[in-house]
């Protein structure tokens, strides 16, 4: 029999956390945590090098994952995350930069960004936190509250309609347009590694429960209620029409979830240069062979 | 037993073992990998860490029950806790 749990000070994640500045300041039930492990495995498990890997975040809470990653990173001003970004990719095409911010700084402040970086098809991978409201800053209406939802500026409900994020990502003209719940890991880290060796602009949006900005006044209980919620109407369906993809989070509605578009686009280039000759790459996305691992390790 | 039908690589096939790690100190008590572990292995302390939250230990009786699906070590949002896979020859 093995013991029981063993305590430790250290965990496996540390070296791609700048752990020296955990506990973050997320709050206890916040999805936040979970999306960016996932995104610490998948640049793990990418085979990327940790220098070539870089994370640009705006403002918000999800704005600071930029500052917990221990990988080259940029905490921006808000909503201008995409512009950063797209600076650092041209100026040095050998980077893989990530946008990692949330749906308030993306597609509200940084809607027009967000706009043009995929028209261009930048290679560029967005990943979108979505919590329905501006959670850091006291749980106002954002772009992404649903129809009816309560929030502390609107108290008797919202009267907008959402914005439909992965239908308007690939009508933009995304390469990759994925959605998943921080419950579903494992889809949301395969997710992102696939959109990280992508070329060209590929997005991801991550549905996240915000207990305290959110869930209370939606009687969505806290984050654990939130995520058993995710569980009970999640549908996986990667052919989806992407109109229908709104979100109503009522206590009976359905979440679509899937790797929606994936497609071939030509990635932009500034006229009279030369597309980066890029590394031969093609061994480095193989899934980890737990065999294979063993024998090389001998 | 007759008529029980067994998979032919059944001798080969072994079941994964996994040994759990856990930070209290960064805990803040969510429960996801509580609630969420497949095989139910987790359950909360009677202790508090210095925040004041109960943090997730090992069932008594479950000792062997984890199988390193490594869903706690994804799902948990304050990295306080992780599993390694261990030999199932020296259980």
């Amino acid at each position: 029999m093995c013991p029981r749990e063993i305590v430790v000070n250290e965990h496996k994640l540390d070296p791609i956390l700048r752990s020296d500045r955990l506990p973050h300041i997320w709050c206890p039930g916040c999805g936040l945590g979970p999306a960016m492990a996932c995104f610490a495995n998948a640049i793990q498990e990418s085979g990327i090098p940790v220098d070539e890997h870089v994370c640009v975040s705006g403002i918000g809470c999800t704005g600071r994952v930029a500052g917990y990653l221990n990988v080259d990173s940029f905490h921006t001003t808000h909503g201008r995350a995409i512009p950063f970004a797209t600076g650092l990719k041209l100026s040095n095409p050998d980077l893989h930069v990530t946008v990692f911010s949330g749906d308030g700084d993306l597609f509200a402040i940084g809607g027009n960004h967000m706009l043009h970086a995929a028209r261009r098809n930048v290679d560029l991978t967005v990943i979108c936190v979505n919590n329905f409201n501006y959670g850091m800053t006291g749980g106002q209406l954002g772009p992404t509250t649903p129809y009816a939802a309560k929030t502390t500026t609107t108290p008797y409900g919202n009267p907008d309609g959402p914005l439909n994020i992965p239908h308007l990502a690939a009508a933009l003209g995304a390469v990759f347009v994925a959605r998943w719940t921080v419950l579903h890991v494992r889809q949301l880290q395969k997710a992102i590694a696939f959109a990280l060796q992508k070329k060209g602009f590929t997005f991801v949006e991550v549905l996240s429960p915000c207990p305290i900005g959110f869930g209370r006044p939606n009687d969505l209980g806290d984050g654990l209620e939130e995520m058993s919620f995710y569980r009970r109407q999640s549908v996986v369906d990667d052919q989806a029409p992407l109109d229908s993809l709104e979100i109503d989070m009522s206590k009976d509605s359905t979440l679509v979830l899937g790797n929606f578009v994936d497609r071939e686009r030509p990635v932009y280039q500034p006229m009279g240069t030369e597309p980066p000759a890029h590394r031969d790459r093609s061994v480095i996305y193989q899934p980890a062979d737990p065999e294979v691992k063993a024998r090389e390790a001998l | 037993m007759a008529g029980v039908r067994q998979p032919l690589e059944q001798s080969v096939l072994t079941t994964p073992r996994g040994q759990t790690y856990i930070i209290p100190q960064r805990c803040k008590g969510c429960r996801f990998c509580i609630d969420f572990c497949p095989k139910d292995v987790l359950e909360e302390s009677t202790d508090i860490n210095s925040k004041g939250y109960h943090y997730p230990v090992v069932s008594a009786g479950k000792e062997d029950a984890c199988v390193q699906c490594t869903f706690c070590t994804l799902v948990c949002p304050e990295f306080a806790i992780y599993t390694e896979e261990i030999e199932p020859e020296t259980l």
